[in-house]
This record gives C-alpha cells, structure tokens and sequence, in this order.
C-alpha cells in the first residue's frame, strides 16, 4: 500500500539521475491509476447518457469547451474545489487512521452555522480580526460536531459510520430549524439568515470573480497535512493506529486520543469549508448552503489515495466535473445528479484498480 | 393536551408503527444475513433506493404490483450483485465500495427519475389495506393493528422464514460460520465466497423489497431521496438487536415507533414543539440506541474482512 510512499533515497544511491528517475517513475504510477479510474467513470456516464438518449460526445464536448471558456468559468471551478480540497483532505487524514467519517456533511453546516453566528454578532471589527475569527469558529465548530461522533467511537465503540451519518441529518434539520427560527432574517421572506457584516467577507482575490482566499488556505492546508502525515511523528502515529491497533498499542501508543485527533481534524476542515461558504460564497446562511460537497470530499479523498497532497488535484477535478454538470443542465437538460453517478463510478473504478484491496486484511477488529 | 391520549390516538400510533417499521424490518433482516456471513453492507441505502425506483417504475409502466414488488426485490439484489463482486471477488473495502454503491444508488435513481419520470406527476396503483377477517373487527387492536396491505403483514413471515432458515437449516448454520471462522468452512471444501454471494443477495433483495415499500405500500410517488437514511438506521438496528432476526423486528418496530410519534405528534400544533425537533428523533434515537448496547463482543468475528484462501 501507498504507506510506503515516504520512503526517502537511501545513502547509497546518490546518484541524482536514478534519483530524478525513480521519482518520475513513482509519479506516473501514482497518477496513471487515478487517471485511468476517471476515463472508466467518464466512459460510463456516456454510456449512461447515450442509454437515455443523449448524445455523450456532444455533451461532454459542451462541457469540456465551456468551463473553460474564461477567466469567470476557471474561477469558478476554483470557487467550487475550495470545499472540495478542505473536505479531502481532512478525509485523507481521518481515512489514513482508518476512521470512516462520513459526515462531513454535517459538519460543513456545523462550520457554516458557526461562520454564520460570528459574522452577525460583531458590527465594526476590523477585517484582519473578523476574517480570521470567523474561519476558526467554522473550524472549531466542525471539529466539535465530528468530536461527538469520536469521543463515542472511543468511550462506547459506537460505529463512526452510522453516528456520523446520523449527525449528518441532524445538523441539516439544525440548520434548518435555526434560518426558519433563531437566526431568521426578520425583513426576508424565505427562510434564510441575515447577511453577514462585510467586514467578515472572504476577501476576494481575482475581481471581479468571485474566487477568494480560500483556495490559498486549502492549498497551503494541503500541503500542510501532507508534512503532517508522513513527515511528522504524530503523523506516523495517526497512520500506525489507522493500520495496526495492536501494533500502535505496543508500542506505547495512544489510540483513542489519535482516534479523536484525526476525527477532530477532519471536522474542523469540514467546518472550515462551511465557513467558507457562507462567509466567501452566499454571505447568508441557507437551508442548503452545501450541494453535497461532504459526500463529494469521500471520492476526493479515495482518488487522491488518501494523499493530502494528491487531494488538491482531485479535488479541482470533481469541482471541474461539478461546474461541467451544471452546464449540462443548463444547455443539454442533461440531469445534473449524473455528477454522482460518476463520483460513485471513480470510487468502484479506484477499488477495482487494486488500491484499497489490502487495507481491510490489516484493519484491526 | 387532552386530545393526545386519547385511545383514537393511541390506535393511530399503534398502526402507524408497524407500517413506518416496515422498510426497516425487510432493511435490517436482510442485513443480519449479510452481517453474519461477515459481510457489512454500508451501501444499503443505494440499495433501498433503487429498489424504491425500480419497483415504481416497474408498476407505472406495467400496472402490476406484484410485479412491481418482484422488480423491487431484483433491483436490489443486482445493485447486492455489483457489491459482492467488489468486495468478495476482487476483496476490496467493505466500507469503500459501501459508500460508492451510495452515491450511485442516490445519483442513479435521480439521474433517471429526471430524465423519465420529472413531470409526468403521476403516482402509481399501491396495495391497499386488507383487512383480515374477524381480527380487523376486535376492538381497539382491530382498528390499531389490523388494517394494513399485504406487505406490512409479510414482515411477519419474513422474521419467521429468517429465524428458519438462519438456525433451523444448515445453510443457515454455515452462512453463521462463515461470518465466525470462514477457514472452518472453507476446510471442509463449502465456498466462502458462494456463501457471502448468497447472503449478500438475500440481504439486498430484503432492502430493496423494503425500499419498494415506500413507493409501492406508503406512498405512491417515488422523492429523490425517499428513503431519508432508513438503510442507516437500518444498520444502526442490526447492532442493536444483536444480530438476531427477531431482535431487528423488535427494534425495527422501536423505530417505527419514532418515526410515528413524530408524524402523529406534528399534527397536534397543540404541543408547539419545532417540527424539526421531531424531525430529527429518529436520527438522535439511532445514537442512543448504539450508545446504549456498546459492543459486547457477540459481533461476527470476520465482519468486514475479506477472506483469502492461502
């Protein structure tokens, strides 16, 4: 398995050309398999289109052509990979110690509501306070609504999968009692929060679109998380406990506190992204500030091979799948769901190449 | 207040539990098969929901329920098919390959309710109430419990076959050993991998006869959706009721439970609850519910492991 992957050079092959030729020969295996997986998704959300009367080619010929056109269209995709990234990679830690948070979901609309608290209540702070404090309140949010889920997998042995999901649903109807109820804009007559001050805004970094300073934060973030991971010894850790229990055990390790660190950090991503949202993206809180984009960072975690670093392209390749979708609708009335089926399609295309084939052997009990 | 305990209500309830628990019995006694043969089924969400597409589209273009419900049943069971493969044949991750089965179940039925079905409007012919000769006329239990379609009586028969066939028959007693010690079975030369197939078939045609229900016993429409994360729930009732057939009806029924509290209890706006405070009590009860049983060791020994022969 890609465990491995942090192998360093050993001494005696300093030889720079074998070194540079390793390295090649290490990035293209690690992007063939992913590659290959999307053509095989592609190739069957054609044959779905042309099953049901559409014409694939042309479709995705209009896809292809169209988020791309410009500036705006290129930007967007960026907008829409911010969350994408941030979920991915959070997943990738969470994945890598064998947690299988599934709600980042909720906890992207525990970050929004939080994000959104703290962007009404503070008229008149200055942004270089109210930027930050409203990304940490989304992180600390979302890392606190992940936390119920581990400090039950740690205290009661309560499956992550089911709890999590089930907080899924309960942060929606949340969020969904809190913009009819508490946090209603009064003067408004759907079901959404007031605006949030502009002080608390984004800033936005290519005018006029509307892409903002979340992409550097998830790309540095990224990066981040992948010294994390496999250059740090509480990454190893993490690792170690997501491989072998027993074997973190001996040695002296604590699994549930690792448990709980990398459920936590993969929350307060998920948080993150819903902070982002709202305070980068609609300004408001709504009902539905997330197009699934938690089950979306699933597939972009397993595509990246769990890699953070990997996570960052993946992601921008489901937001490019995700702006395409949409200009199918649009111009094609190509239902946009397809956009599932396809995430669905990488993920059994990903296991089928063999990836994931090993790792439950090695899961502990 | 008053008119909350009043006997009426209490039949309604009543009633309403064994219909609400209906998706979740056939769900969750089919993920007892599967679970006790080591294989854990995440995915039984997609399952549900493609064979609550299946079995409307099947009855809107044929007319026939029982057919309707046959299609239900081989929806699931194919979608069973594409995870089996995955996770028996090729031995990837149970839980992996799970959430892929999700997010095509959820884009699938989706993408073709759209392309088809978004527009015409129309609900389908559903089975109706039966009532049954002489117990639907006692009083109180007749009203409460007695007049429900065929397919809500069916889970009854459906806990008693599952009971059967998992103690009773030594195919039943092998799928057990397979979850426990495949090497044991696989020893005396019976197929690992044909008895997970098996089992995870049973327990996909089970879900999606339970997501047929929906559409063809509940309501007559098919929702993006409309399963609303009972094939969850359902996983969460497998835990709780020990993986025991009889324990997953009783507990099913516990969740119908909620499910019709919080319908009968938002058409009383006497209370002045949030709506979405009974909304999410089925969601808040499946945590407690695992909370409360922690893992007492009675799981299958090799749920969620592949097996390989060497």
């Amino acid at each position: 398995m890609a465990n491995i992957e942090n192998e360093r050079p050993r001494a005696a092959d300093t030889d720079f050309l074998a070194t540079m030729t390793r390295f090649l020969i290490r990035t293209a295996q690690a992007i063939a398999m992913p590659a290959a997986a999307v053509l095989v998704a592609l190739a069957s959300g054609a044959v779905l289109l042309a099953l049901s009367g559409f014409n694939g080619w042309d479709v995705f010929d209009v896809m292809l052509v169209g988020v791309f056109s410009d500036t705006r269209s290129v930007a967007e995709i960026l907008l829409k990979a911010i969350p994408l990234i941030l979920i991915g990679v959070g997943l990738c830690v969470a994945f890598r110690c064998s947690i299988w948070n599934i709600g980042a979901e909720g906890q992207l609309y525990a970050g929004a509501v939080a994000a959104t608290v703290v962007g009404v209540s503070f008229e008149g702070l200055t942004p270089w306070l109210y930027v930050p404090l409203v990304m940490i309140a989304g992180a600390l949010a979302g890392a606190a609504w992940a936390g119920i889920a581990g400090l039950l997998k740690v205290y009661f042995r309560a499956s992550e999968i089911v709890t999590t999901i089930m907080l899924n649903y309960i942060a929606l109807i949340s969020t969904s009692y809190l913009v009819t109820g508490p946090l209603k804009d009064a003067a408004a007559a759907y079901p959404q929060s007031a605006r949030l001050f502009k002080e608390a805004w984004m800033p936005r970094i290519l005018p006029p679109t509307r892409l903002h300073i979340g992409i550097l934060v998830a790309i540095a973030l990224a990066i981040a998380f992948y010294v994390f991971l496999f250059r740090s010894s509480a990454g190893f850790a993490v690792r170690v406990v997501g491989t072998n229990q027993h074997a973190a055990r001996y040695a002296g390790m604590n699994v549930g506190r690792n448990v709980l660190l990398a459920i936590c950090i993969s929350g307060a991503m998920a948080g993150l992204a819903g902070a982002f949202e709202v305070a980068g993206v609609t300004h408001r809180l709504y009902q539905n500030i997330s197009p699934g984009y938690g089950f979306e960072g699933i597939a972009v975690a397993l595509l990246a091979n769990n890699n953070p670093f990997g996570a960052i392209f993946s992601g921008i390749l489901f937001a490019v799948l995700r702006s395409g979708s949409e200009l199918m609708q649009i111009t094609a009335q190509v239902p946009q769901v397809l956009v599932s089926v396809i995430q669905g399609m990488v993920i059994l295309s990903v296991v089928a190449f063999g990836v994931y084939r090993f790792r439950s052997a090695t899961r502990p009990k | 207040m008053e008119d909350v305990a009043t006997l009426g209500f209490i039949a309604t309830t009543i009633g309403a539990t064994w219909r609400l628990a209906t998706p979740l019995i056939f769900a969750s006694i089919g993920e007892v098969f599967s679970e006790r043969a080591g294989v854990l089924n995440i995915g039984l969400e997609g399952v549900m929901l493609m064979g609550a597409f299946v079995g409307f589209a099947a009855v809107f273009a044929t007319g026939s329920l029982p057919l309707g419900l046959l299609s239900a049943v081989l929806g699931g069971m194919a979608v069973g098919l594409v995870f089996a493969f995955f996770t028996i044949t090729v031995k990837a991750d149970q839980i992996v390959v799970g959430a892929a089965i999700n997010l095509l179940g959820m884009g699938l039925t989706a993408f073709l309710f759209r392309t088809y079905f978004v527009g015409t409007g129309k609900g389908v012919e559903i089975a109706q109430p039966l009532d049954l000769p002489g117990l639907s006329d006692l009083p109180f239990f007749g009203e409460a419990l007695f007049r429900q379609n065929a397919i809500v009586y069916s889970t009854l028969l459906v806990v008693l076959i599952a009971v059967f066939v998992l103690y009773k028959t030594s195919f039943g007693l092998t799928l057990r050993a397979v979850g426990e010690h495949p090497k044991a079975v696989d020893v005396v030369g019976r197929s690992v991998a044909a008895y997970r197939y098996g089992a995870v078939l049973i327990g996909t045609g089970l879900a999606g006869l339970g997501g047929g229900f929906l559409t063809l016993g509940h309501s007559n429409q098919f929702v993006e959706g409309i399963t609303s994360g009972r094939g969850f729930i359902a996983l969460a009732v497998v835990v709780f009721a020990r993986w025991s057939p009889i324990g997953a009806f009783l507990v099913s029924l516990l969740f119908g439970l909620f499910y019709a509290l919080q319908l009968q209890l938002q058409a009383q706006p006497a209370l002045n609850i949030p709506y979405q405070a009974l909304q999410a009590l089925p969601y808040v009860m499946t945590i407690v519910a695992l909370v409360m049983v922690r893992n007492k060791g009675d799981t299958p020994k090799t749920l969620g492991v592949p097996y390989n022969k060497a």
